[in-house]
């Protein structure tokens, strides 16, 4: 068997993914919390995006508005991969056979990778001298990105 | 009410959308992905209101350069919620949750409702503050807690563990 599919199998077969399996109540309540973090990862990720378009609390510096940003992003974006993980782990195979978890996972790392790369740098930049393109251009594929992991986190659901 | 879910959900129109393969998982899919858009957006505001962020900026200036997104949010929100009640109506009125759900809808309007016609006449008195007037900022943190209700309500709407029997 693969390794990665042996790891699945082993976080369903743990105790906690069994706890979570057959338990009437956890499943939903952790869907809960994941789908809060949603609420506010989404408000982060948009008011900086919109920002960036010139859109929005256009009057607001841009890199002022990341750094406030920036604590709601990375609590929420901490309560979705905890909140994440306690469900993967109570239907990791069925998972491994699904192309939308795949999807929203690759859409996840880069996503991550862009916002506190690329997208940090030019948040953080004089916007003079960044010029309104890249920071739209920025946007644009922020957006892209987060999409991507909400539609395929979506996706999951139905199967 | 209960004759009335009857006959719409005896609809065709009804029964196409619940019995469809793409129509209802895409709005229901629509209806979650906007909570991003539209609570996201009110939740920022709120935290402005309670003095925790975005403290540099006046209060009407979120609120004013955000309404049109937040509000386009909103009525995404409303139509995709709709149509996935009309989806599958009886089913949904008799659900706990649906019921728990509307009726903090109604606490969060009548909130918001408060707000606006308290508060927001002599705004630019207080909207630089960085710790906002206490009704300001109860009305902040009310708005999250119902709304943080209304979206766990929403997501038990689909787990219907009181449900009669007789339905299915």
């Amino acid at each position: 068997m693969l390794p990665v599919l042996q790891f699945f199998t082993w976080c369903e077969s743990s105790g906690l993914g069994n706890a979570i399996r057959e338990s009437k109540w956890l499943f939903p309540v952790i869907e809960c919390f994941h789908l809060l973090g949603l609420s506010v990862i989404g408000g982060a990720v948009i008011i900086v995006n919109l920002r960036l378009f010139g859109l929005g609390v256009s009057t607001q510096p841009v890199a002022q508005l990341w750094r406030e940003a920036l604590p709601y992003l990375r609590w929420s974006l901490l309560v979705m991969i905890v909140s994440g993980l306690l469900l993967f782990t109570s239907e990791a195979t069925k998972l491994y056979y699904h192309g939308a978890f795949w999807m929203k996972m690759g859409s996840l790392l880069l996503a991550i990778v862009f916002t506190f790369t690329v997208q940090r740098k030019v948040a953080l930049k004089d916007e003079a001298r960044v010029g309104p393109v890249w920071g739209k251009l920025v946007a644009i594929v922020s957006l892209i990105l987060w999409t991507g992991v909400g539609v395929g986190g979506r996706w999951i659901g139905f199967s | 009410m209960l004759k009335f879910c009857q006959w719409l959900g005896d609809t065709p129109w009804s029964v196409a959308l619940h019995e469809s393969l793409w129509a209802y998982p895409i709005v229901e899919s629509v209806h979650v992905l906007t909570l991003c858009l539209f609570l996201g957006l009110a939740v920022m505001l709120d935290l402005r209101l309670l003095g925790v962020s975005f403290t540099r900026m006046p209060v009407s200036q979120i609120s004013r350069r955000l309404l049109p997104f937040t509000m386009t949010g909103f009525a995404v929100m409303v139509i995709s919620g709709s149509l996935l009640f009309y989806a599958i109506p009886v089913k949904t009125y008799l659900n706990i949750f649906f019921r728990i759900k509307v009726a903090t809808l109604i606490m969060a309007g009548i909130n918001a409702a408060v707000f606006h016609s308290t508060m927001e006449k002599h705004m630019s008195q207080w909207e630089n503050d960085v710790k906002p007037p206490l009704r300001a900022r109860w009305a902040g943190g009310l708005s999250l807690f119902f709304w943080a209700v209304i979206v766990v309500a929403g997501r038990l709407i689909a787990y219907n563990w009181w449900e009669d029997p007789s339905l299915h």
